[in-house]
Formats: structure tokens, C-alpha cells, sequence
């Protein structure tokens, strides 16, 4: 193994990365638990038990109010799942704080994620989508540079959908918009919001399982290594 | 160990250095300006903390959104409340006439208010939602008196710091601070849309907060303490809610 000149992903991408990691698992699990509490969705201001939904999911919940069908009910565990959803969700927006100005002042965006016009071109794009769905591994110059779908998805991420789901987490505080009140009038009110939120919520967990899945392809030790230390061993997945 | 990273190693030692300091400092601000909330200790204290400081630096007079009549919700929900007793049954027969609002603690005049006196008070009214920590919500027009006014009534003293409310509910009480309680919308309500405020919606009175979830709007109020050391009430943590794993403050 020869040591890599620089590293694959820098310092401050890498603390940042499993930061992020930490507090969207927390962010997941308490979210999922609080949804047990009311699995029932609404679209406008207001809904509630007695009114109709937009839809319903099919679980169990920890409330004897919502009639779900099953003959039991969980226990209610909304107490700390909400001190962990809302802590969670400060070190979330703190940690993405610090890696959006950085990457903006490090090049890291220009650099790493916006792809070039010719990348663009739709031949370039086809192509790419095409080696994606026949699971071709990664060229070794992939593993010092994202291709053009990874660049388009991973700003799609990081400036669509993480703002958008930190942005309907807010528009469900009551306190939030007594402030900003045009944070859930633009969507439509408090429960678009929450069901927003809750779609959203799909999309990056979409987007996790996509990504761990491409990780075990592309050869998960030598990936998540250069996670963590930054080192690439070389040379790459010619196996 | 090289020059570099010696030098590297320094700067480090003194910017953490820097950053301890400068977080007890932000800790004596913050706890000057009551932007400590009570259950700030144990392992979610930083975040109920951070969230609390910044509702409070944000939304310090902000109003809670008001709806035209026509958003009223015409089928609103309310949680089913264990039996309230006998006691409670006396009262409702009677139609509250021997209801009981107690004001005592850090008060100029301590004082004892039927729901008679409390609607001879120039009342307020607000069409305004209230939602669940579980996510169900609805939109009813609220009538009451405003808090502030029972507090100017008794004379309350300068240095209160927290309105502790009880409810009729064996076990439940809650507190507010002086923002939310001195804040124009929150309400001792006794109406709502229109009508009394029904047992179910927490008749006859009810804590209406309007920047806060469900459960901070406690049903049933009884009793008032004013105080400056909330840590003297229950386990210290502000209200019955962290003692039963919830938070204090209900703004998100």
C-alpha cells in the first residue's frame, strides 16, 4: 500500500461526514418513533382524529386514540425521542454550518461537486447512468474524483434536500413561525409541513441506503478508510 | 516532533483554551438573560438549551398566526384526562360557580378568583392553533383573560421569574416564563368558540399559550405561584412534563 500524497477527502470532510452520520441515525430513529405516536397525515393547517387524511401508515401506534386496527398499543416513548430529534437537529444544522462555509471558502463545492458542462452533456449523462445500472465497478481514477451522477446527487442533497427538511422542521414550531410565519404559509401550513417533512425524510433514507450500496460496490474497506483516515490504497479495485 | 507541529500544537492549546473560557462566559450571559432553561441538566441539556436561547433571542415579542372565522376547525380533538373525582363533579353540576382561581407566592396581594371575577376582566379573544406533540393540531377561537392582567391585579413583584399553574388533574402543573406569561396572547381562557370552554377542551380554565404545543397549555388550572426559583418546585425541572421524560419548553 503506498501512501496517498494527499487525502482522498479532507480533514474537515471527513469529521463533518460522520458527524452528519451520527446526528441523521439519531435524527432517523427518534423521528420514526415519533411518528408511531400519530401515523396519520394531513395536508393544509389543520388534521387530526376526527378528520380525513391524506394517508394513513399501516403500523401500530403508541396512542389508544389513533385507530389503527391493531389490539395493542407501544409504549409512548415521544419524550426523549423529542429531546434527541431536536438535539440531534442542532448538531446537524451546527455541523452543516461549518461545512458549507468552508466548502464555499475551501473550492470544495467548485471543486469536488459541481460537475463540469461537459459531464453534462446528455451522451456523458446516458453513459453514466447506463455503467450505474449495469452495477460496473469504478474506474481507479473514480476513487479520486465523483462522477457525474454522484456530483448531481450529492448537491442535490446537501443543497435541496437538507435545507428543505430542516426548513419543514422548523415550520412545525409553533414558536418558529410566530417569528417567521411565511416559513409554513409558503408551504401551505403546519400539517403540509409535517407530511413534507415526512417525504423527505423518505428521500434521504433513498438517498442512505443508494450510497452504502454503492460503497459496498466500489469495495467498502478501502471507501469507508478513506472516510475515516483519508488514505487510498493503491491501486484501486482492480480486482 | 517537528517545529511545525509544536507551533501547531500551541495554537491549538490556546484557542481551546480561549473557547472554554469563552463558553463559561456565554453560560454567565446566558443565565443572566434567562436563556438557561430548567431542565438544562443531564445528557439533552445542550440542546434544550441551544433551542431554548434561540426561541427566546428570536421570537421574544413575536405573535402566534391568527386565522380568519372561516379556518376554525369544525371537528377539533381533545386526549381523553383520567376522572377527575368526585370533587370535579360537584363543581360542574354547580356550573363552576365555586371554581377557585388561588394567585399566591411573590404577589403584592394575594387573591382568590371565582370564574365570575376572571370574566369581569377585560377579556381577549384569538383564532389560533393548538397542536400536539403528536402531531394532530386544530384552529379554535380562544376567550379569556390575558395572564398578564390577573398578574398586574395581584402585584406581582419585580423579580418573579416564573408562573407556576396547577391543574385540578392530581400531578399536573406546569410553568411559564415571564415572556410567555406577560405575552399579550396567553390567556387564563374559559371560551372557546364562542361558547364556555368545554370539560373536554379543559373547562372551565384553561392555561391557553399560544407559542406552545398541547400539553403546555395545561386544562384545569386551580393555582398561581408566582416565583423566582423554579428549582424549588417539584424535582426542579420546571413542570411535571421532564419528570415524565417530556421538555419544559413546548415551542417546537
Amino acid at each position: 500500500m503506498v501512501e496517498a500524497p494527499r487525502p482522498r477527502h479532507s480533514f474537515l470532510v471527513r469529521v463533518t461526514h460522520w458527524l452528519i452520520t451520527i446526528a441523521f441515525l439519531a435524527l432517523l430513529v427518534s423521528g420514526l418513533e415519533i411518528v408511531v405516536s400519530h401515523p396519520r397525515f394531513y395536508w393544509g393547517e389543520t388534521g387530526n382524529e376526527n378528520t380525513p387524511t391524506l394517508f394513513k401508515i399501516a403500523i401500530p401506534s403508541s396512542r389508544d386514540t389513533v385507530p389503527t386496527g391493531y389490539g395493542y398499543v407501544l409504549p409512548d416513548e415521544n419524550g426523549w425521542s423529542r429531546y434527541l430529534h431536536f438535539q440531534s437537529a442542532w448538531l446537524l444544522v451546527l455541523t452543516a454550518l461549518v461545512y458549507a462555509v468552508a466548502g464555499l471558502f475551501s473550492g470544495h463545492f467548485r471543486k469536488n461537486l459541481l460537475p463540469s458542462l461537459s459531464d453534462l452533456s446528455p451522451k456523458k449523462l446516458v453513459s453514466s447512468i447506463a455503467r450505474h445500472l449495469r452495477f460496473a465497478r469504478p474506474s481507479a481514477e473514480e476513487a479520486w474524483s465523483y462522477n457525474v451522477l454522484q456530483r448531481l446527487t450529492y448537491l442535490l442533497v446537501i443543497f435541496v434536500l437538507f435545507p428543505m427538511i430542516i426548513w419543514t422542521g422548523l415550520a412545525m414550531s409553533p414558536s418558529f413561525v410566530s417569528a417567521v410565519p411565511a416559513a409554513v404559509n409558503i408551504l401551505g401550513g403546519q400539517q403540509s409541513a409535517r407530511t413534507l417533512h415526512f417525504f423527505l425524510t423518505l428521500a434521504l433514507v433513498l438517498f442512505l441506503l443508494v450510497h452504502v450500496l454503492m460503497v459496498l460496490l466500489a469495495g467498502f474497506r478501502n471507501r469507508v478508510r478513506a472516510m475515516i483516515t483519508g488514505r487510498v490504497a493503491e491501486p484501486l479495485e482492480q480486482a | 516532533m517537528n517545529k511545525v507541529s509544536r507551533r501547531k500544537l500551541i495554537a491549538t492549546g490556546l484557542a481551546a483554551a480561549a473557547g472554554a473560557s469563552g463558553l463559561v462566559v456565554a453560560a454567565k450571559l446566558a443565565e443572566r438573560y434567562g436563556l438557561i432553561p430548567p431542565d438544562s441538566s443531564g445528557v439533552y441539556g445542550p440542546g434544550e438549551t441551544l433551542t431554548y436561547a434561540a426561541q427566546r433571542l428570536l421570537t421574544r415579542h413575536s405573535l402566534a398566526r391568527e386565522f380568519p372565522r372561516t379556518d376554525i376547525s369544525k371537528d377539533p380533538f381533545a386526549n381523553e384526562v383520567d376522572p377527575l373525582g368526585v370533587e370535579f363533579q360537584r363543581l360542574r353540576q354547580g356550573g363552576f360557580a365555586d371554581w377557585r382561581l388561588t394567585v399566591d407566592g411573590m404577589v403584592a396581594r394575594p387573591a382568590s378568583f371565582s370564574l365570575a371575577d376572571l370574566q369581569g376582566f377585560p377579556s381577549r379573544s384569538h383564532i389560533t392553533m393548538i397542536q400536539c406533540e403528536e402531531g394532530w393540531s386544530y384552529i379554535a377561537e380562544w376567550a379569556g383573560v390575558p395572564l398578564s392582567h390577573v398578574l398586574e391585579q395581584v402585584g406581582a413583584l419585580p423579580q418573579v421569574r416564573y408562573v407556576v399553574y396547577r391543574s385540578f388533574q392530581h400531578g399536573w402543573w406546569d410553568s411559564l416564563d415571564m415572556g410567555d406569561a406577560m405575552h399579550p396572547q396567553t390567556l387564563l381562557a374559559y371560551g372557546m368558540n364562542g361558547d364556555q370552554l368545554p370539560v373536554k377542551f379543559g373547562g372551565p380554565l384553561r392555561m391557553r399559550v399560544s407559542r406552545q404545543l398541547g400539553y403546555k397549555n395545561v386544562k384545569y388550572i386551580t393555582r398561581l405561584t408566582l416565583t423566582d426559583n423554579i428549582k424549588s418546585f417539584g424535582k426542579g425541572l420546571g413542570s411535571a412534563s421532564p419528570e415524565a421524560g417530556y421538555a419544559w419548553y413546548a415551542g417546537l
